[in-house]
């Protein structure tokens, strides 16, 4: 149902009564499986918000600790390492360097966030200049997806209807492919200068 | 193992990774038979959430069998299909023992703030996720559960994020009889949380999205009355004059860090990462709200500052509530209304992506292409 007949146009004046009569719990019950199965509040499953003594299968007042396989980074608002904590990725490079730095500031404060943004940043660039080492380099085209532009109907989705992101979806290629460009243009005039100064020596 | 794994914003690909092994003695490895890319995962994928790792796999929607277990599991054996909720939590501390699963103090060292999730960047815990053939599931006893044989897999894995925390949502907006509730962003958590107002009876239940395609999904599954603000000079304006002036009694914001709408508040938040994430959707919705009423926040914003009308919450008098999701609260209920055919919801979902192509589907979902609502991950060789 669209809802715009339902608009008044002459608002109703600002009195104590309940506002625009809805439709009743009977039409509603009729339109929509499941109307106020839940209309209970002291019976739904988040009310109380918090209920001690909850059932959880936990079977440990404290649980066993997690060995640590390095000084693993921890918030300086914690008491300790927790017992249990995910071991993906462990810091390394700059950008780990910037990211154990970070982790001396408490949450509150922005350094810590602003910093951990910096690292990430970092460690992308890290990661991409070692790829190009290996046998498998980052490849933009295929990893960010955007060979599916045709199949998934990249223009036909984007316009013809009134949609408020394509005001700014032109910046991604820019934040994404940007750096590459630069990169690139660098790269090209290092190799050029390079083959200028052995073609000067010759 | 093949596994999803993230290469800088909005750059990732598949990798071989080692199968993960039990660290503890509560995990369980979990081979995973279908998965799913949430609207969170976009944050991630966007570089927003700060301490996201090159190399981490992401994934905190799936649902797989039990490949392996530590010593001191008891409830789950090798082979048993299992749902695993996307928070990462012991159950008894002071917050899991009171069933604030979402807040658990024991599983993320790298901040206090925020609870374990699955695949969702240290700042969660640095715990790979599900987007890849297995995973490692701390506290076995805790979280996962026997996926019961009348479920549909799909309808399992909808369970473990979007449907509870649409549901969610819904409850943190204490809807009474009656009540005009309006619910901005209409991706899978904001279906969920319309669909789940009218369980709650609202009496009125309005969704606001620009995605036409979205909005038609509102009305056909979710039965709302919709309006595309893209459409709209002011969507505040319209939400007042469409609630007699007053307001609605409760708005819910299933929107999140990524909203559109204000194109300051997307460079600043989304593109230069200057903000926590952008705040359009909660500042409407504080603003169209009546005084005295309640927002709901269930979309997830970064650690950051955002700028936020508070002084307009301030001055009307308003309740917030917000979380992340406590999912395991909300099984045995909705377990019920699956059962009773109140809720279907895999109706919602549009794509089944093989995990080889999930780097497409990450585009795709990201982009709103091809009238994407939900994109399942399946293993490949299926
Ligand atoms: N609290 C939790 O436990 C929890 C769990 C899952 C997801 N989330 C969060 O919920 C949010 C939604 O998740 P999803 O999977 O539905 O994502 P999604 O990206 O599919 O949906 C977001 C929708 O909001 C729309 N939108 C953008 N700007 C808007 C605006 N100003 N007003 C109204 N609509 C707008 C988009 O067009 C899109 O349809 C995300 O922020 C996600 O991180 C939170
Ligand atoms: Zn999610
Ligand atoms: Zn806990």
């Amino acid at each position: 149902m669209k809802g715009k007949a339902i608009m008044t146009e002459a608002p109703t004046p600002y009195i104590a009564e309940k506002r625009t009569p809805m439709e009743s719990p009977e039409t509603l019950r009729a339109r929509i499986p499941g109307w106020g199965v839940d209309l209970d509040p002291a019976d739904r499953p988040s009310f109380p918000r918090e209920q001690p003594g909850i059932q959880t299968g936990a079977h440990w007042d404290f649980p066993e600790r997690q060995p640590e396989s390095w000084p693993r980074e921890k918030s300086i608002e914690h008491a300790f390492v927790t017992p249990v904590f995910g071991t993906s990725t462990p810091p390394a490079g700059v950008s780990g360097a910037i990211r154990k730095y970070a982790y001396k500031y408490s949450e509150g404060r922005a350094a810590h966030w602003l910093l951990l943004i910096a690292a990430d940043r970092v460690n992308a660039w890290e990661h991409h200049l070692r790829s190009f080492a290996t046998l498998s380099p980052d490849n933009p085209v295929t990893e960010t997806g955007v060979l599916s532009e045709p199949a998934r109907h990249g223009l036909r989705s984007r316009f013809g209807s009134k949609r408020a992101d394509v005001n700014h979806q032109w910046i991604d290629p820019i934040v994404v492919g940007g750096p590459w460009v630069l990169a690139g243009l660098g790269a090209v005039a290092a190799v050029r200068a390079v083959a200028r100064r052995v073609a000067g020596r010759t | 193992m093949r596994a999803m794994v993230y290469r800088g914003p909005y750059k990732i690909r598949v990798e071989e990774k080692d199968i993960p092994r039990i660290e503890h003695p509560n995990d369980a490895i979990v081979r995973v038979t279908t998965g799913a890319i949430c609207g969170s995962d976009l944050h991630l994928y966007h570089g927003m959430m700060p301490d996201t790792r090159v190399g981490m796999t992401f994934g905190h929607e799936f649902v797989g069998v039990v490949h392996e277990v530590g010593l001191s599991v008891q409830n789950l054996a090798v082979g048993d299909r299992v749902m695993v909720p996307f928070n990462v939590y012991c159950g008894s501390c002071w917050f899991c023992s009171r069933g604030l699963f979402s807040n658990c103090h024991n599983v993320n060292p790298n901040a206090t703030a925020v609870g374990g999730i699955y695949g969702y960047s240290h700042t969660c815990g640095g715990y790979d996720g599900g987007q890849a053939e297995f995973v490692r599931v701390p506290f076995a006893d805790v979280g996962p559960s026997k996926i019961p044989d009348w479920m549909d897999e799909e309808d399992a894995v909808l369970l473990t994020d979007a449907l509870p925390t649409g549901y969610f949502g819904a409850q943190l907006g204490d809807i009474v009889e009656g009540d005009t509730v309006v619910v901005f962003g209409a991706g899978p958590v904001g279906l969920f949380a319309a669909k789940s107002a009218w369980l709650m009876g609202a009496g009125r239940v309005i969704v606001i999205d620009h995605l036409e395609y979205r909005l038609e999904k509102a009305r056909s599954f979710a039965h709302a009355e919709t309006y595309n603000f893209a459409e709209y000079d002011d969507i505040v304006v319209h939400l007042k004059k469409a609630t007699d002036y007053l307001g609605a009694d409760v708005v819910i914001d299933a929107v999140g860090a990524e909203a559109d709408g204000n194109f300051l508040q997307q460079v600043t938040g989304t593109k230069m990462k200057l903000q926590g994430g952008s705040a359009v959707a909660l500042n409407w919705a504080i603003d169209s709200v009546r005084k005295g009423g309640t927002v709901s926040v269930v979309g997830a914003y970064g650690p950051i500052f955002s700028a936020v009308k508070f002084g307009d919450a301030v001055n009307k008098g308003l309740t917030l509530r917000m979380n992340q999701c406590p999912v395991k609260r909300q099984w045995p209920r909705l377990f019920e209304h699956i059962r009773n055919g109140y809720l279907k919801p895999s109706d919602i979902v549009t794509h089944r992506i093989p995990l080889e192509h999930i780097a497409e589907g990450y585009h795709m979902f990201s982009a709103k292409l091809d009238d994407c609502i939900k994109p399942l991950i399946v293993s490949s060789a299926s």
